[in-house]
């Protein structure tokens, strides 16, 4: 049994922001059901009472002195940015037309 | 080929201090190499020749002005495409940032310059540094000199071929999942994985943060070593750097190239000497454990059970870690943007910009990991995942009472042909079977050439405790005083 369908895949691209084709879809659906059927063996490890591990390093909680060191300037900042106006970065229309007007 | 482009980096170091040779003379050596086999091997996605030369005049002005230069001052460096180059082009490997030019540089790229390396410029990788072929690259793929019809390996495919072509005597990879390693192993050249938090983070594009780390590259050990030891060390910018300094690698490499491994216990990893590895490497592997037992280490064997289920512990937590991180390309503070016509919402423009600027691996693990993390689905992977990395570092802790380090193939086989495993993503995941359970553990890893196998490099895998760099370091550098380095046919 697949254990992903087209569907499934389809959703997962909309949450991912991903405007996949319909020819992608295909593709991705057999593949990732291929991937996703072998990674489901961490399901054969008894692990029941194991605690996770999210992270190698033992350390929590890292502050650096609270001071003043130089960064980037505005110009610096937006250099890579694909559109700005008045040192800030302009995206485009975030609300729908009815509630924008 | 130039006497100074087949000189290991401690040498062309030795020969600038001494006035011998002129930082600019080794910098334009390498310069014409990458001009006259780059077309081929495709190891580069961007020289920085003007650049190179600027820092290369400025360590010669520096020595004509009595100034002490450091162990590789003058000495060039191809840097993988992962790390943020101040005003150089930095892609990852992808459409989504091409053209991007970093405001700012990575630490390990700032600490390289202050010891007065000459970067030549930026290597190719798989997008993302996702794969193990550099094939996924959004700039197509970089050949293996070996055997130009073959993989150079991946994601730091680059990095390597520089090495292995003579485009560079040193080079900086990344390894989230064995990306320094398997190329170092496919191409015969040395690739280490610091200890995680050994290296600093900070400027390196994220894929898996719990995972990423960035390494050294080298055609010797003691090349590698002394690259580490200027990369390497605490950095307050990345909060998961380890506040104590690097182990002395340096010293551990010039101890091992004595070949003398009394009093040193390894351990094969039983689970990684079955019969996964092609029969050519495993018989590299075992010569190799005879020249190390020949010269004093007591050799056993060690079993980790739960090695056999890193892999896809891995290509769930990465995946995961990935789709998190790849948030950041939004369209919006760097990178591409596609389709704003001033009617589209945000949330369309930024669909179809990571439609247009992601490539299919990368849109594939952005997916699973999406997946593994959603409610209902969290607990029997993502979740389950974790835990089985608890049981994988409980291996390694349990390995390391017994043994000093651990050793394997570096990878199930040879360099493939190109093109033999694009088609099945998941036999592409096999090519870091053995690299894998050093990232989930955190510990350091080293690749050294150990032998060939139908005319092409085998690599052998030392792992150590965490924070015990050092050890992987005098073992790879016994092997090699045994076995010697390998040179690929002439480009």
């Amino acid at each position: 049994m697949a254990a992903i369908s087209r569907e499934e895949v389809a959703h997962l691209a909309r949450l991912s922001r991903l405007a996949v084709t319909e020819e992608e879809l295909d593709t991705f659906a057999g593949q990732l059901d291929v991937i996703l059927q072998a990674v489901a063996q961490v399901g054969e490890v008894a692990a029941a009472d194991i605690p996770p591990t999210s992270h190698s390093v033992p350390l929590t909680n890292i502050f650096r002195e609270d001071v003043v060191t130089p960064c980037l300037t505005p110009e610096e900042a937006l250099s890579g940015a694909p559109d700005a106006e008045d040192q800030r970065f302009r995206v485009p229309r975030i609300l729908s037309e009815d509630v924008a007007s | 080929m130039s006497d100074l482009i087949s000189m290991t980096a401690t040498e062309i170091a030795a020969l600038v201090a001494g006035g011998e040779t002129s930082a600019v003379e080794v910098t334009q050596a390498h310069l014409d190499r990458i001009a006259a086999v780059d077309d081929r091997v495709h190891a580069f996605l961007h020289v920085d020749t003007e650049g190179a030369l600027a820092a290369a005049r400025a360590v010669d002005e520096r020595r004509a002005a009595g100034e002490e230069l450091g162990p590789l001052a003058g000495v060039p460096v191809a840097v993988k495409d992962v790390l943020a180059t101040r005003g150089v082009p930095t892609t990852v490997g992808s459409k989504i940032l091409e053209g991007w030019r970093p405001p700012y540089d990575a630490t390990i790229v700032q600490r390289l310059r202050e010891a007065g390396t000459v970067m030549l410029g930026k290597t190719n990788m798989d997008e993302f540094a996702m794969g193990s072929s550099t094939e996924y690259s959004a700039y197509g793929p970089t050949h293996n000199p070996w055997d130009l019809s073959r993989i150079p390996g991946g994601s730091g495919g680059g990095s390597a071929a520089a090495l292995a072509a003579y485009e560079a005597p040193l080079a900086i990879g990344s390894d989230t999942g064995g990306s320094i390693r398997q190329p170092g192993a496919v191409t015969g050249t040395v690739g280490a994985k610091p200890t995680y938090g050994g290296t600093s983070r900070y400027g390196l594009v994220a894929f898996s943060s719990s995972l990423d780390t960035p390494g050294p590259c080298a055609r010797t050990v003691l090349d590698a070593a002394l690259l580490h030891q200027v990369i390497g060390g605490h950095d307050p910018r990345d909060s998961t750097s380890i506040p104590q300094p690097v182990p002395d690698v340096v010293a551990a490499a010039k101890l091992g190239a004595t070949g003398d491994l009394t009093g040193v216990r390894l351990g094969i990893v039983t689970e990684f000497v079955g019969e996964g590895a092609e029969p050519g490497v495993m018989a590299a592997f075992r010569e190799s454990v005879d020249a190390l037992t020949k010269m004093g280490a007591e050799v056993v064997e060690v079993s980790c059970p739960t090695f056999a289920y890193a892999l896809p512990a891995y290509y769930l937590i990465a995946p995961s870690e990935c789709s998190s991180n790849l948030a950041r390309f939004d369209g919006v503070r760097f990178g591409l943007r596609v389709g704003d016509d001033g009617n589209r919402s945000l949330e369309e423009v930024m669909s179809l910009t990571r439609e247009a600027g992601f490539g299919p691996e990368v849109k594939r693990r952005i997916m699973i990991g999406t997946y593994a993390l959603s409610s209902g689905y969290y607990d029997a992977y993502y979740g389950q995942a974790q835990k089985v990395r608890t049981l994988i570092t409980r291996d390694f802790t349990a390995a390391f009472e017994r043994v000093d380090a651990l050793i394997s193939p570096t990878t199930p086989s040879v360099a493939f042909p190109m093109g033999a495993r694009t088609a099945d993503p998941y036999q592409m995941y096999l090519a870091d079977l053995y690299t894998i359970p050093t990232n989930l553990y955190g510990g350091p890893g080293i690749s050294v050439p150990c032998g060939l196998s139908e005319g092409l490099p085998v690599g052998l895998q030392v792992m150590a405790p965490t924070m015990a760099d050092d050890r992987m370091y005098r073992v790879a550098a016994a092997l090699e005083s045994a076995v010697g380095t390998f040179t690929p046919p002439t480009l």
